[in-house]
């Protein structure tokens, strides 16, 4: 490390400021990239991280504050400029264009022009290279998601970048998917590539990280070395505060079985979708328990068949305190005291359009009673907003802004926080945590566990494996439209779910390439 | 012979009856294509269609006229890009305001121009093949335009599946978040677009009023804006069937009238229907094929961008 301390570094910010209406988003940032380092970006929702690598990446102009590449003055008006002085970003949010071949998505990404032909011969070549097999003539909406980042660091690649933005790239891939790109990332930092790495994984960035530069609240805080801290210590620097782990319930409070699925199917109506097939569950009252599984494996199916958006093949299939209720519609659903937080916050989640008051009358109004006379009740749904806002934390200048001008994680808190409130005897969450920082995500899982205490029963789908872990009583995962039986966490390990969620994945892929044929 | 006599003069009105429907269609399509929808294709077209006749009637140059045409479409679509585009209104509200600003500021600017003749366009003439039994009128007995529309055609479908601008312009109307966090100027690809399916509007429109009726009526494109713009979707956004959707569509307005010159006693609405029936049941039957309306149809389409980053 001390030889290093003294190489020039690949990449230095000073100063970096960036001012948004009524938010200081960069409060004159520093950080140093060395040639060959992997340095990981952390901080919360908020922090500025986005910001700042956008700025990097030319994406943003910064207010004010330099940029050195190599030692020399840098500056990036445009993406453009970034790639051809070797910077290249691998989005959380894939800019990818669903209706064309990995080709074309690819050479979209290059300068100049291609021979579509060669560009294929060169893109089979790296991704045979690297160990990120990809198929060149495929529509990209037919790939999974592991696929669809893979074509974003292939299109990176074939620019020979020196420095790799990566914002959070793991958060889709299962764990054996995730090991494989760290040994791409490794290999591609020991030919002499920088990689700026965003992620929220802790974990991850202590075994793959050689550096971590901290921001908090738009500021700059501190550079460490991951490999001797503890993910606990890196989360309080991030925080600020003490970070305590969610207690688990007590399995003997366990109560009666509140919701049964007694074999469970659904045709999916989206050609890209994914069959339920025969799915066997019961959840107790006090209990919490996890889904597990790799995105587009069924989780979208079954959380529909269980909102009541899809209704299930009988009303048996799906029993909720002995009544069947695999043929009511959601609204049935939602008055007999189930909750949902569907997978898709902007849409299904809520209306992006409308304030957040309107937003938590449309799924309260009945359990809350926010509606006198058939009128809505103005004052009780504005207070039931804010205490929503106040006791998760969700940050916004005010309950009559539109939910869309929240950020993904506040929305995410938003959402979580007006199902919770309405202390639901069963509560659906689809990714409780999705995009949410380590500190409010701390936060969450208490909460539902303090719910679960109260006697509800919980179903959680996520793929955040920690996080079932962290919550959970038993475990199921899901895979292409099976879901294994449950199993105690106690008995369970990482591995083993990992295996399960990832052994299929394989056979999904064939199922694809034979359905597009 | 009498039958060969009846065949080539409904395939000379079918390709005049076709060939507006070619320009505003393969016009709108590159519109489109980019995701933006121009609802407006009915109010360029009738700009264009008094632009043209005005100006060969006081110019005399038929060149001029059709550039002028394209020009004043052009420009129609340039409004309606600085509404839409930079400004950011509701395109589909914009593209009808489009459609009545044009008829209503047609028919003001072509008052004194109603029933003022004009002679239609030349057509081609090659000694010798112009001459030749059925092919001769139906192939080398055209006006310019109409291979201008087929050259137009054979261009786009180039331009958008081989070159490289052409990839673009389809990124940009699949996903303009994407499109823009690569770098491409969304909103000004997007400008050229529109104004690219203006100008075809226009000569459409051109079309209509030196060529296929060379004089001047108030509200003369009557409809085909809305034809056109069925034809895409007819199509399912591709050049080829546009062109062969159109001279369909063409056919159908003239089979009305020949329908009725036979003394076959069915109801012109009825046939004025037909293109939009055609239209309804496509669309009924791609919506049953998701992936092929994935990989044609410009998913942004409609939608506004916010360059918000």
């Amino acid at each position: 490390m001390e030889t290093e301390g003294a190489q020039t570094p690949r990449l230095e910010l000073r100063g970096i400021t960036k001012a948004y209406p009524g938010v200081l988003a960069n409060d004159s940032i520093n950080l140093k990239i060395l040639p060959g380092e992997i340095h990981a970006l952390l901080g919360e929702n908020g922090a500025g991280k986005s910001t700042l690598v956008k700025i990097i990446y030319g994406v943003l102009k910064a207010d004010s504050g330099d940029m050195y590449w190599d030692g020399n003055p840098l500056d990036i008006p445009n993406p453009h400029a970034a790639r051809k002085t070797g910077i290249g970003m691998i989005f959380q949010h894939f800019s990818l264009f669903e209706a064309m071949t990995v080709t074309e998505n690819i050479a979209l990404g290059l300068p100049g022009r291609q021979n579509m032909a060669d560009l294929a011969k060169r893109i089979t070549e790296i991704s045979e290279n690297y160990g990120l097999p990809l198929q060149p003539d495929r529509h990209v909406h037919t790939l999974s998601v592991g696929e669809k980042q893979r074509i974003e660091i292939v299109r990176c690649l074939l620019q020979n970048p020196k420095l790799l933005i990566m914002d959070e790239p793991t958060s889709v891939l299962t764990p054996q998917e995730a090991d494989k790109m760290f040994e791409t990332l490794r290999r591609l930092a020991d030919e002499g590539v920088s990689i700026l790495y965003i992620s929220h994984k802790l974990d991850e960035i202590k075994s793959l990280c050689h550096k971590a530069t901290i921001l908090r609240g738009g500021k700059y805080i501190s550079e460490c070395d991951p490999t001797v801290e503890t993910a606990k210590s890196l989360a309080e620097m991030m925080i600020g505060t003490n970070l305590t782990a969610p207690k688990h319930t007590d399995d003997a409070k366990r109560g009666a079985v509140r919701l049964k699925a007694h074999n469970l199917s659904l045709e999916s109506t989206d050609q890209f979708g994914v069959d339920l097939n025969l799915l066997n569950f019961e959840v107790h009252g006090g209990e919490i328990l996890g889904i597990a599984g790799v995105a587009g494996n069924g989780q979208v199916e079954l959380l529909e068949v269980l909102s009541g958006e899809s209704r299930a093949e009988n009303a048996e299939q799906l029993l909720f305190d002995q009544q069947p209720i695999g043929k009511l519609n959601p609204i049935e659903r939602r008055k007999m005291g189930i909750a949902f937080v569907p997978e898709d916050r902007l849409g299904h989640g809520s209306v992006p359009d409308m304030s957040l008051v309107d937003n938590a009358f449309l799924s309260a109004y009945s359990p809350k009673k926010l509606i006198s006379n058939g009128l809505i009740d103005t004052r009780k749904t504005t207070d039931y907003a804010e205490k929503i806002v106040e006791k998760f934390d969700v940050r916004t200048a005010g309950v009559s802004h539109t939910a869309g001008s929240l950020s993904g994680g506040n929305l995410q808190k938003f959402i979580v926080g007006r199902e919770m409130l309405q202390s639901p005897q069963l509560i659906i969450i689809a990714h409780p945590t999705w995009g949410v920082d380590a500190g409010a995500a701390a936060a969450i899982h208490q909460a539902i566990i303090d719910l679960a205490a109260e006697g509800a029963a919980i179903l959680v789908v996520s793929q955040d494996l920690d996080e079932l872990f962290a919550i959970s009583n038993r475990i199921a995962v899901i895979a292409e439209g099976r879901l294994s039986v449950a199993r105690a966490v106690q008995e369970l390990t990482i591995e083993e779910i990992g295996l399960l969620m990832g052994g299929t994945t394989g056979t999904a892929d064939k199922k694809e390439i034979e359905s597009v044929a | 012979m009498s039958g060969m006599d009846w065949i080539v003069p409904v395939i000379l009105t079918v390709i005049t009856a076709a060939t507006p429907l070619v320009f505003a269609g393969i016009g709108e399509l590159i519109t489109e294509k980019s995701g933006v929808l121009n609802l407006g294709v009915e109010g360029m077209m009738v700009v264009g269609a008094v632009t043209a006749f005005v100006t060969a009637t006081v110019t005399g140059s038929y060149i001029l006229a059709v550039l002028a045409a394209a020009l004043s479409g052009a420009f129609m679509a340039f409004l309606f890009g600085i509404l839409t585009l930079s400004l950011m209104a509701n395109q589909v509200a914009t593209g009808l305001a489009l459609t009545l600003f044009g008829v209503g500021l047609s028919a003001l600017i072509g008052q004194d121009f109603v029933g003022v003749p004009v002679d239609a366009i030349a057509k081609l003439n090659i000694p010798g093949l112009s001459d030749l039994p059925v092919v001769g009128p139906i192939i080398f007995g055209q006006d310019p335009l109409v291979y201008l529309s087929l050259v137009i055609v054979a261009l786009v479908s180039w331009f958008l599946y081989k070159t490289k601008a052409g990839l673009i312009l389809r990124a940009v109307g699949d996903s303009h978040d994407a499109a823009h966090s690569i770098g491409y100027s969304v909103i000004g690809i997007r400008y050229l677009a529109v104004m690219f399916g203006g100008a075809m509007s226009g000569i459409g429109g051109a079309y209509l009023s030196l060529a296929y009726t060379p004089m001047w009526a108030e509200n003369m494109t009557a409809g085909r804006g809305w034809i056109a713009l069925a034809l895409i979707v007819f199509a399912t956004w591709k050049p080829g069937l546009v062109l062969i959707g159109a001279y369909m569509f063409g056919g159908i307005t003239i089979l009305q009238l020949h329908a009725q010159a036979a003394g076959l006693d069915l109801p012109s609405q009825i046939l004025s229907m037909l293109p939009y029936v055609a239209t309804v049941v496509v669309l009924v039957l791609i919506s049953k094929d998701e992936s092929r309306i994935r990989k044609h149809a410009p998913a942004c389409i409609g939608k506004i961008f916010h360059p918000a980053a």
